[in-house]
């Protein structure tokens, strides 16, 4: 399976997320600076986290404009794995191919920590190889990860089972403790928790190592005879 | 050449941590009659002379200056007189 690690300039996350993808999953995985990316070329994306474009205006949304992102949402149409972590969520965000915003955290302070979150669906390409209600350690890293949508919304994502992950302890004043969410298809995750800073036990914890998996294990199925 | 003023405030209901910290300030400052803090953001554009400006201005807006999920703009256009 080939990733692609979309980075953005302020991306700062960009060589976790290929390690995990490449040395820790033992995938192929390429870095693709983002107006030289040809995205056709890939069987899942991967939007890292950082600070694109120093968060000018608001956290992704000039990334939003790229026309990399013009092909990611022709790739989620088409069901693509996308999976966008931190800046990457909020860039999803504003790309509205998530629906929703971040507000600044409820403390106003940047938080970088581990957060035990519970896995609310299992039933997603990202998550199958957890358990639904497992609990799972992974650090958060943002001053703007206070997820918020209108009632309208709220009541959409939980009809349809978007919420994926959310937090035990809420950290930041998400919206019902909302820390990583799908889109209706299935194959767009966005969450703020970083899943690729927790896939080795070296690193606190290797919780995040099962959305990676998930992910392989979907493809494999789905795309390799056989498999 | 005209000039678009642009204010984009967080919607009603939305809660404006960084107003809250502002209020609190003012009030450990002496001015306990504040009740209530939004901050937001003011953007000016300079626009060449055209004839949709507004047009062009709320499709800056609705695209890019604020997010409709969580905040409101309104602006004025003005003419500038250059000497």
């Amino acid at each position: 399976m080939k990733f692609a690690v979309v980075v953005f300039p302020g991306s700062n996350c960009d060589r976790d997320m290929y390690y995990a993808a490449k040395d820790v999953l033992g995938e192929e995985a390429e870095l693709v600076w983002y107006t030289e990316a040809n995205l056709e070329n890939y069987d899942a994306v991967l939007i890292p986290g950082g600070f694109s474009y120093g968060d000018y205006l608001r956290c992704g949304a000039i990334a939003s404009t790229s026309d990399v992102v013009s092909q990611l949402k022709k790739l989620a149409e088409r069901g693509v794995p996308i999976l966008g972590v931190c800046n990457g969520f909020q860039i999803l965000l504003e790309s509205q191919l998530l629906p929703g915003a971040m507000l600044q955290n409820k403390n106003l302070k940047f938080m970088c920590h581990f957060e035990n979150l519970i896995v609310e669906n299992n039933e997603t390409i990202f998550t199958s190889e957890y358990e639904k209600g497992e609990v799972v350690s992974m650090p958060i890293a943002h001053a703007e990860g206070n997820y918020y949508c209108d009632e309208e919304t709220l009541a959409k994502l939980k009809a349809n089972n978007q919420i994926v992950f959310t937090y035990q302890n809420n950290p930041n004043g998400s919206l019902a403790n909302i820390a990583g969410i799908v889109n209706e298809k299935g194959n767009v995750l966005g969450m703020m928790p970083h899943p690729e800073r927790a896939a080795e036990a070296i690193l606190g914890s290797s919780d995040g190592l099962k959305l990676f998996q998930s992910i392989v294990k979907n493809w494999r199925e789905s795309y390799v005879a056989g498999a | 050449m005209k000039i678009a003023k642009i204010h984009i405030t967080l919607k009603e209901g939305v809660l404006d941590p960084q107003g809250k910290a502002v209020q609190g300030s003012l009030h450990s400052l002496g001015f306990p009659s504040v009740e209530d803090v939004r901050v937001g953001k003011y953007i000016e554009i300079k626009l060449a002379e055209e004839d949709n400006a507004e047009k062009q201005v709320e499709d800056m807006c609705n695209k890019l200056l604020a997010n409709p999920v969580v905040e409101n703009y309104s602006y004025t256009i003005e003419e500038v007189v250059t000497q």
